[in-house]
């Protein structure tokens, strides 16, 4: 059974529609691309699938549950994570905190505030086993020994992978990278790769990638949808879709 | 340094705290809903008129004052978390923030002509909740009220650092005051957050109020209007979003304040607060502790 099913999902904005008629489903542990060219319409169906616009028509399913429409906090709640294109960390807070207040969906992790202000037993037992599930996250990410600093002050590619460790603090089953790989040298890429292997082999992820990058699109994405003006150019198994003269003309011309 | 200046330092420090509440209700609500609630001012108004109410049901007693400062507490809050959901949280999509801004003038205007269709214009003379006289050393009286809102403020500062910084909630009122989009895509409740904070800036207006009108007994609807703005000005002094800015901007203000009165005139104090106010954001525009992003809800 599917992960994820869209069907026939569409959004306009005033006479534009940005996405068009798209329908795609992924499986559980797959990692599938969503790319295209700029203004395709890609960080749209992510702002859809988290709920930040309501789709004009077509249904979301997430396994058996319908989150078409529903709210941003609640579809994080049903289990959808997600990256930002431009990285949006909670830049004045360290590394470490900037996992621990996103392990909210579970409520093992809450205290109520008067035990915080007090500092009762309940406040120090629930805050080191925050801090000990935050740690075990970011020693996944080897960002451990970053953990006091802050956010900002973390080199680029290390922002990205915080900002993955974020989301998977929430406890996702389906992950949302929004084009991960941009603005990174090749080592960096080649980290991301390897960090995008590893959260699949550790937690058996379910990803959702956007991408530009050819290279990083085609070294591990199983399969493929490819946008061109909000609506679905190709969709198939990554070397058959990128193979394909359509597609090679939407991105590099005639 | 003579006894007089003492006295009016200390007093200066009292007003000042009191600025310092309020601002901290502004700067607050600013940090995490971006927005400046200018009805925050008339949220203290309504604190007074509640602890007056109720005191007079009461009598004067002891019960009184402590119920009356308690239910204005409750009634602050209530007023400021539906003033949010009515009239504010509607308008947080709106392109423009002059919208909420104009809203929130609105919400002033309707609490204070709300309060002069309930008790009328002519001032109402508050009794102090403090029933205490105050203490004589060495010839330097300090009164009860000065004592106790020095003690409230320090208390109320030291609560809400240990609010913001060692609760979930507090943290998640620093991650709204980030990036409120991305804060609610990590499955924080950004509008459960702002109803907090509002619902604390209000709590707080009502332990302001039943202070100021302690120390200045003359009740009319416009109570608030005054101290609102200069809080505000106090918050922008300290580095407006910044909790312990909120603090010093108060104190600075009303320090300044009851020395120009003092020693300068009387009634030239409250151009001079202002004129401290330009002279400060010319310098340093982002106020006192503006950098200090650290500290910033």
């Amino acid at each position: 059974m599917a992960l994820l099913e869209v069907n026939h999902l569409s959004i306009s904005f005033g006479g534009l529609r940005a996405v068009d008629d798209l329908s795609f489903s992924i499986e559980k542990g797959e990692l599938y691309g969503l790319i295209g060219p700029n203004g395709a319409g890609k960080t749209t169906v992510f702002n859809l699938l988290t709920g930040v616009y309501s789709p004009t028509e077509g249904i979301i399913k997430l396994g058996d549950t319908d989150i078409t429409g529903k709210k941003t906090i609640d579809i994080n709640k049903e289990g959808i994570a997600r990256t930002f294109q431009n990285i949006r960390l909670f830049g004045k807070m360290s590394v470490i905190d900037n996992v621990k207040v996103a392990l909210n969906n579970s409520s093992e992790f809450y205290y109520g505030s008067l035990h915080g202000i007090l500092h009762t037993p309940k406040y120090h037992r629930i805050e080191k086993a925050l801090e000990k599930r935050a740690l075990e996250l970011l020693e996944v990410f080897d960002l451990d020994k970053e953990r006091d600093v802050l956010a900002s002050n973390l080199p680029y590619g290390k922002q990205r992978k915080l900002e993955i460790a974020r989301a998977m603090a929430t406890e996702p089953k389906l992950l949302l990278l929004d084009e991960p790989a941009a603005g990174m040298n090749p080592n960096e890429t080649a980290e991301l790769m390897n960090t995008i292997s590893l959260i699949r082999s550790k937690f058996g992820m379910t990803i959702l990638l956007i991408e530009h990058d050819m290279k990083l699109v085609s070294g591990i994405c199983e399969r493929l949808t490819v946008l061109n003006f909000g609506k679905v150019l190709k969709q198939g198994e990554t070397k058959t879709v990128l193979n394909d003269p359509e597609v090679i003309k939407a991105y590099i011309g005639e | 340094m003579s006894m007089n200046f003492l006295t009016y330092l200390i007093s200066g420090i009292s007003l000042g705290s009191i600025y310092a509440i309020i601002a901290l209700g502004y700067t607050m609500v600013y940090g995490i809903a971006k927005m400046l609630n200018f009805a925050h001012g008339d949220f203290i108004m309504v604190g007074c008129y509640v602890v007056f109410t109720i005191m007079g049901m009461f009598n004067g007693s002891a019960v009184g004052k402590i119920a009356g400062v308690f239910v204005a507490i409750i009634v602050c809050t209530l007023v400021g978390v539906i003033t949010e959901k009515i009239a504010y949280k509607p308008l947080r999509g709106a392109s423009s923030p002059l919208a909420v801004l104009i809203t929130a003038i609105g919400v002033s205007y309707l609490l204070e002509n709300a309060a002069l269709l309930i008790f009328g214009s002519d001032p109402k003379s508050f009794t102090s909740v403090v029933p205490w006289e105050g203490v004589a050393v060495k010839g330097l009286k300090i009164q009860g009220v000065t004592i106790v809102t020095i003690v409230v403020s320090v208390i109320v500062l030291v609560v809400l650092q240990l609010f913001v910084h060692k609760t979930r909630e507090g943290q998640a009122m620093l991650c709204v005051a980030q990036d409120k989009g991305a804060a609610m895509l990590m499955g924080i409740n950004v509008n459960k957050t702002i109803t907090i904070t509002f619902a604390i800036g209000s709590a707080l207006a009502a332990i302001a109020g039943a202070l100021q009108c302690s120390a200045y007994p003359a009740l009319t609807p416009y109570t608030g209007a005054m101290p609102g703005i200069k809080a505000f000005v106090a918050a922008v002094l300290g580095g407006i979003g910044s909790i312990p800015g909120a603090m010093i901007g108060g104190i600075v203000l009303g320090v300044i304040e009851i020395l120009s009165r003092s020693y300068i005139s009387s009634q030239l104090a409250d151009a001079i607060v202002f004129g401290v106010l330009i002279i400060v954001l010319l310098v340093k525009p982002t106020g006192i502790l503006g950098k200090n992003i650290q500290e910033k809800v």
